[in-house]
């Protein structure tokens, strides 16, 4: 199998989607000839011509409003916001429209071919506008779905399951990670499964949560971890709305105990519904309180984005907080 | 590369003014040297019933509305024309994207009374299963989009949905309309910017009927209307007498014809008059003069068409009377019968937010009817779903 990396793997599964179905459409900003800012787009315009691979003039309100009216047809659009943190313009598109479609038309209409792809997180020297992880905003909104990706592999399977599911999807790419996490992808079509988390790593002592960029994180925190004898659980939550209750359930059930961890700020952040359902389900059998790893209540700082960024140190303390409690 | 100059002028938009296209007036004879439509009688008659029809169930909702047997109500009183007049130059199957107060158009495609009083009431029969607040109306056999209540977001959505009519290559194109209130939202810029670029047949709406709620136009913006707007994104533009449904028409089947024919979006800016209030909720006496409505009443569009019908022979007053008779008659025997309809079941409440119902909704929904079974009493709608002697028993005490 050919070892590529997350853009490039996301570059094939557009590929693969556009060639299968010409109602298959890539569109935003210098998405076009130029194949994108990080070069998801790469070539699909070449492929599948200007009709089908294009630039949008720069307002992200109107590629979305475009972009719903296209799903409402019956196309399958893949809309490209440049940055998470430029989505905001579009919320009310997303939240009142994309997210009600079906439900407010009684299932008359519908823009369940739409996906949403948008790179997100820190640790780029992003500064407050190419950093932020907005996944929380929108998990708060019934009719969403929503997918972080951690590697190539898991990219290229969740984004053609995206793009053929049937609801709309928030595809969140941790642009950290584009050119950095290579691994090996299979060539041809396949998917994973949406609204599933995933086992990474089997442990009985305490179960380690996130998702996206914060997977390889929380694996430098196991290493520590395990090096002073604690066996860990690493579930990668792939799927942020609806999000995979049970999984994470058993393995607390099991192991007692349970650290989150997100990029975003903790106030409001989607490790608190985590919580709040874990405590709920597990209540007699947890050991010690659910850690929270997560960036701090502040904007997205520049120069001292490394003391922000919930880090492996972080997440091995909170390790170490919570087998000591 | 544009044209150089060497001296600081400025450009204003002071000088230019974009004139109405108007063919009929009031009297129903058309005016000196007006080009109007080639009409024929069966289709004129189909717009002028709509017309009426719309005038009908409107002012019967409304005092239905008053008389709390409805939660809320929207007219389309004085913008009949507009609104019918340009749904009938139409394919019947190009895409209607609706802001609010276009029943009209459903009308003209032939949504029957039942199928308004449905939606209306909320009952088991509504296609939106309940959910939305009155007149937000859709149909997806007569091609009319949901209506939602977030202002301007139809409008870049009718610009891609009309995107993908061009792909698809069915030579279909879709009219989005909205008010002049709404083209003050970013999504209208959005809409036509883009519309433009990517050679959308879509056509544009807009009915200027001088007021959002209660703020006058002159406070909406400081240009010669929303018209002058569409020449900055480079599109065809015309403004028309809104309540001229022969001027309405004429424009609405030319831009059709661009926008079909040769991928060129259009705006049409029909001027027209607001005569109701603006939703059941708002009372215009606070805001505008009674002075100033007595003088749109008398523009009034469904009367300005009646004159010309009658004027060709086409329509008498005897048979006038009988349309109005038997309207309301169907007005009022449909309305009874949609509201002694049930509301819909409680599991539609979780049905539709996604394509299939998620594992965690189906738990909220369990949770949520064991909770209405222990006070049905509090939750009467709820609970005749769920125990259907809950409802034999509301019957017998002649609950609605």
């Amino acid at each position: 199998m050919p070892t590529i990396n997350m853009l490039q793997a996301i570059n094939q599964a557009l590929d693969i989607a556009m060639a299968e179905d010409d109602k298959v459409l890539c569109f935003g900003e210098d998405v076009g000839g130029f194949g994108g800012v990080f070069r998801a787009t790469s070539h699909l315009q070449e492929k599948y011509g200007k009709a089908r691979c294009f630039n949008t003039p720069l307002v992200e309100q109107g590629i979305i409003g475009f972009a719903n009216g296209l799903a409402a047809q019956g196309s399958v659009p893949v809309a490209e916001i440049q940055f998470a943190d430029y989505i905001f313009p579009a919320f009310d598109q997303i939240v009142n429209e994309t997210a009600k479609f079906r439900y407010r038309s009684g299932d008359l209409f519908n823009v369940g071919g739409l996906t949403i792809r948008a790179p997100y997180g820190g640790g780029i020297s992003g500064g407050l506008y190419h950093s932020q992880s907005p996944e929380a905003y929108f998990a708060h909104t019934p009719g969403l779905k929503i997918v972080v990706p951690r590697n190539p592999y898991e990219a290229k399977g969740l984004l053609l399951a995206a793009i053929r599911d049937p609801d709309p999807v928030l595809f969140f790419e941790p642009k950290r990670l584009y050119r950095a996490s290579t691994g090996e992808v299979p060539e041809e079509d396949y998917q994973l499964p949406l609204g599933e988390a995933e086992v990474t790593k089997e442990g009985a002592d305490i179960t380690l949560l996130g998702w996206g960029a914060q997977m390889e994180v929380i694996d430098r925190a196991v290493e520590m971890a395990e090096k002073d004898g604690v066996s860990c659980e690493v579930i990668d939550l792939r799927s942020i709305l609806p999000w995979d209750e049970d999984t994470v359930v058993e393995s607390v059930l099991k192991t007692g105990r349970l650290v989150i961890t997100h990029e975003a700020p903790r106030t409001g952040g989607f490790a608190g519904e985590i919580a709040a359902a874990i405590q709920e389900r597990c209540f007699l059998y947890l050991e010690s309180p659910i850690q929270r790893v997560t960036g701090i209540d502040t904007p997205f700082p520049l120069t001292l984005e490394k003391e922000y960024l919930p880090d492996h140190l972080k997440i091995y303390e909170a390790i170490k907080t919570s087998l000591h409690y | 590369m544009t044209a150089q100059t060497h001296r600081p002028d400025f450009l204003s938009g002071d000088e230019y003014s974009i004139p109405t296209y108007a063919v009929l007036s009031q009297d129903g004879t058309l005016h000196d040297g007006a080009e109007g439509p080639d009409l024929e009688r069966d289709k004129a008659l189909r717009i002028y019933h709509a017309m009426v029809a719309t005038r009908v169930l409107d002012e019967r909702m409304m005092a239905a509305q008053r008389q709390g047997r409805l939660s809320f109500y929207m007219q389309c009183t004085g913008e009949e024309a507009a609104v019918i007049g340009s749904a009938a130059a139409l394919d019947d199957a190009d895409m209607i994207m609706a802001q609010y107060r276009e029943q009209g158009a459903l009308a003209y495609r032939g949504f029957s009374f039942d199928e308004f009083m449905n939606q209306l009431f909320g009952n088991e029969l509504d296609y939106g299963k309940g959910r939305q607040m009155p007149i937000h109306y859709g149909s997806r056999k007569l091609h009319y989009m949901t209506i939602s209540s977030p202002l301007a977001t139809q409008i870049p959505q009718a610009t891609g949905y009309a995107y993908g009519q061009k792909l698809a290559g069915e030579g279909l194109c879709t009219i989005v309309y909205f008010g002049e209130g709404a083209a003050s939202e970013g999504d209208f810029h959005a809409a036509l910017n883009m519309a433009a670029v990517h050679e959308a047949p879509v056509i544009f709406f807009c009915r200027n009927n001088g007021y959002a709620i209660s703020t006058p136009s002159v406070e909406q913006f400081a240009a010669d209307g929303v018209a002058p707007r569409a020449l900055g994104y480079r599109m065809h533009v015309i403004r028309v007498d809104g309540n001229d449904v022969l001027a309405v028409y004429r424009a609405t089947e030319k831009a059709r014809r661009l926008a079909v024919e040769e991928n060129k979006p259009v705006l049409i800016e029909a001027m027209t008059y607001r005569l109701a209030a603006h939703s059941s909720s708002d009372d215009p006496s606070g805001y505008r003069s009674r002075k100033e409505e007595d003088a749109w009443r008398a523009k009034d569009p469904i009367r300005r068409m009646q004159l010309w019908l009658e004027a060709q022979g086409w329509w008498s007053e005897d048979e006038e009377k009988a349309l109005q008779d038997e309207l309301r008659r169907e007005v009022l025997g449909t309305m009874k019968r949609a509201e002694k309809r049930p509301p819909p079941a409680i599991d539609t409440m979780v049905t539709d937010v996604y394509a299939d119902v998620t594992p965690a909704l189906q738990h909220q929904l369990d949770a949520l009817k064991q909770h209405v079974r222990r006070y049905p009493e509090a939750y009467p709608r709820g609970a005749r779903s769920l125990d259907p002697a809950l409802s034999h028993r509301d019957a017998d005490q002649g609950g609605d």
